[in-house]
């Protein structure tokens, strides 16, 4: 039996992540993980000439990294499974006509890496295929550019802002082979809490995570210390706090595992650029595919939750005085061991 | 109109709100007004500067020496949008740099070089003033009505 309590599912045949890739642009290279990416690129345009095309060459370049680490070709890749923030995911889509792989699109908003990640692994874990690429990316203009106001435009963040992630992360996910397994994933609700600021996307996401957790740790039987650690996607310095402060609240003894969150582990926070940390589908997706496999690889964790936080609303909904709703997607990850 | 309140909230959602509050770091007024104060006065200054310039040395008179001076203040604003310094400048400064003309010049080139990539009609002719549009046509509304208000009161104004 796959389903596990209400919203989750566990994959007994322990599909395999044989290779991963990261691939990042110059800001992300500035931070702590800087050793973990496979490639970090100095110029954000990468030679295209506008950012949506420059988003969707990082795509085509982890995904691609990532067959090759596997010692695969394309055409050994059974699906491929993608989406980014764009407006009808062109960056995903418009991979997977380079690729040439069938190809799911999926969208998440900034959660897509880890609903791309559980579903390839129920396609894998259920026969369905054998060579799955996952991934998802963004890119710190071509989204303040649909979400916000031009790159160059003048406007005063408030300490609540968070900076988009330059770049992409892709994994292969195969039936066997050596490298992490997932073992687990709790599907999300959408949770909205009535947040209508899109400057302050951690409070608005931090009920989403807290609820996923939860719900894991129900449908599993499990208490946080099951983890080495447990990292949310991108709440940031605001959102992190106070998804802590919940777990206080509501009595789960976060305290005995590590957690941590995407947005804070891939910067360095300043007052003026990054401000309270990271944020978009390429922060969960470089930072679980290059630092945390990386971990879990040499053997310094063991079992990780990695719960992606997705902001759901569009330029238009924000506009019109609609909320932010959110929603989390968490992918349980063992080592090979 | 746009003046529908908010949806009601939810005793949950209001509770949730007020938790995420006392969390949440609010933005440093005073210290922000401070320095839109002396952003703004220096960009004045600079400005004043120019002007006194024009009248000293390139004889124009008093009231015509202020088209030269915005055009300058705009061009500057201009460049230095365009090498991305006056965003970075911006997130200091605020309001100081968003009020005078400098600020109207950088909602216009960031809007057009952002575009840029859509063609020069739909893309920079189309989305140049997506940001500056509201401030011409509110203060073309607004320069009516007072003028109007002129006409009947017959007061103020050369």
């Amino acid at each position: 039996m796959m389903l596990q309590g209400h919203q989750s599912w566990k994959f007994e045949n322990k599909p395999v992540i044989i290779s991963s890739a990261a691939i990042v642009g110059p800001e992300e290279g500035k931070g702590p993980l800087v050793n973990d990416f496979d490639i970090i690129h100095e110029d954000n345009w990468l030679g295209q000439d506008s950012w949506e095309k420059a988003e969707q060459k990082f795509m085509e370049e982890a995904a691609k990294l990532a067959v090759k680490k596997a010692s695969l070709r394309t055409e050994d890749i059974d699906f491929y499974l993608g989406g980014d923030l764009m407006n009808q995911i062109i960056s995903s889509s418009f991979t997977a006509r380079t690729l040439a792989v069938p190809y799911v699109g999926v969208f998440g908003a900034c959660s897509t890496s880890m609903v791309s990640l559980s579903i390839s692994s129920l396609f894998v874990n259920s026969g369905a295929a054998n060579h799955v690429v996952c991934g998802a990316c963004s890119h710190n203009s071509s989204v303040e550019k649909q979400f916000r106001y031009p790159t160059e435009y003048g406007s005063q963040k408030p300490p609540t802002a968070q900076y988009t992630v330059t770049g992409a992360g892709a994994s292969v996910i195969a039936k066997e082979g050596s490298g992490p397994k997932v073992v687990g994933a709790t599907v999300g609700k959408v949770v909205d809490m009535g947040i209508t600021d899109p400057f302050n996307m951690g409070v608005a996401m931090a009920p989403a995570a807290v609820d996923t957790i939860e719900a894991h740790l129900r449908d599993f039987q499990i208490t946080p210390d099951y983890y080495d650690l447990i990292v949310t996607g991108d709440l940031a310095k605001v959102g992190h706090q106070i998804a802590s402060d919940l777990f206080h609240k509501h009595k789960i003894p976060i305290d005995q595992t590590e957690f941590n969150d995407c947005g804070l582990m891939i910067y360095e926070l300043d007052e003026y650029l990054i401000i309270a940390g990271g944020s978009g589908c390429g922060c969960s997706a470089v930072v679980t595919y290059g630092h945390l496999m990386k971990k879990l690889r040499t053997g310094e964790l063991n079992r990780i939750l990695v719960v992606a936080t997705g902001a759901l609303h569009s330029p238009i909904s924000y506009q019109q005085g609609e909320s932010i709703p959110c929603i989390a997607h968490a992918v349980s990850i063992e080592s090979e061991k | 109109m746009a003046n529908k309140k908010k949806k009601t909230l939810t005793a949950t959602q209001q509770q949730y709100q007020s938790f995420a509050k006392e969390r949440e770091p609010q933005r440093p007024v005073i210290k922000n007004s401070i320095r839109a104060f002396f952003a703004g006065g220096t960009i004045c200054f600079i400005g004043q500067g120019i002007q006194d310039a024009m009248v000293h040395w390139f004889h124009f008179d008093e009231e015509k020496a202020g088209d030269p001076t915005v055009a300058i203040l705009i061009l500057i604003s201009v460049i230095l949008t365009s090498l991305g310094i006056y965003d970075k400048f911006a997130q200091w400064a605020g309001a100081g740099s968003a009020v005078p003309v400098t600020g109207f010049a950088n909602s216009m080139c960031s809007a057009a070089l952002e575009h840029r990539s859509e063609g020069y009609v739909l893309g920079v002719g189309g989305n140049m003033f997506k940001l500056a549009g509201s401030v011409i046509v509110f203060g073309v509304v607004a320069a009516f009505i007072i003028g109007i208000i002129h006409i009947f009161l017959g007061t103020g104004g050369a």
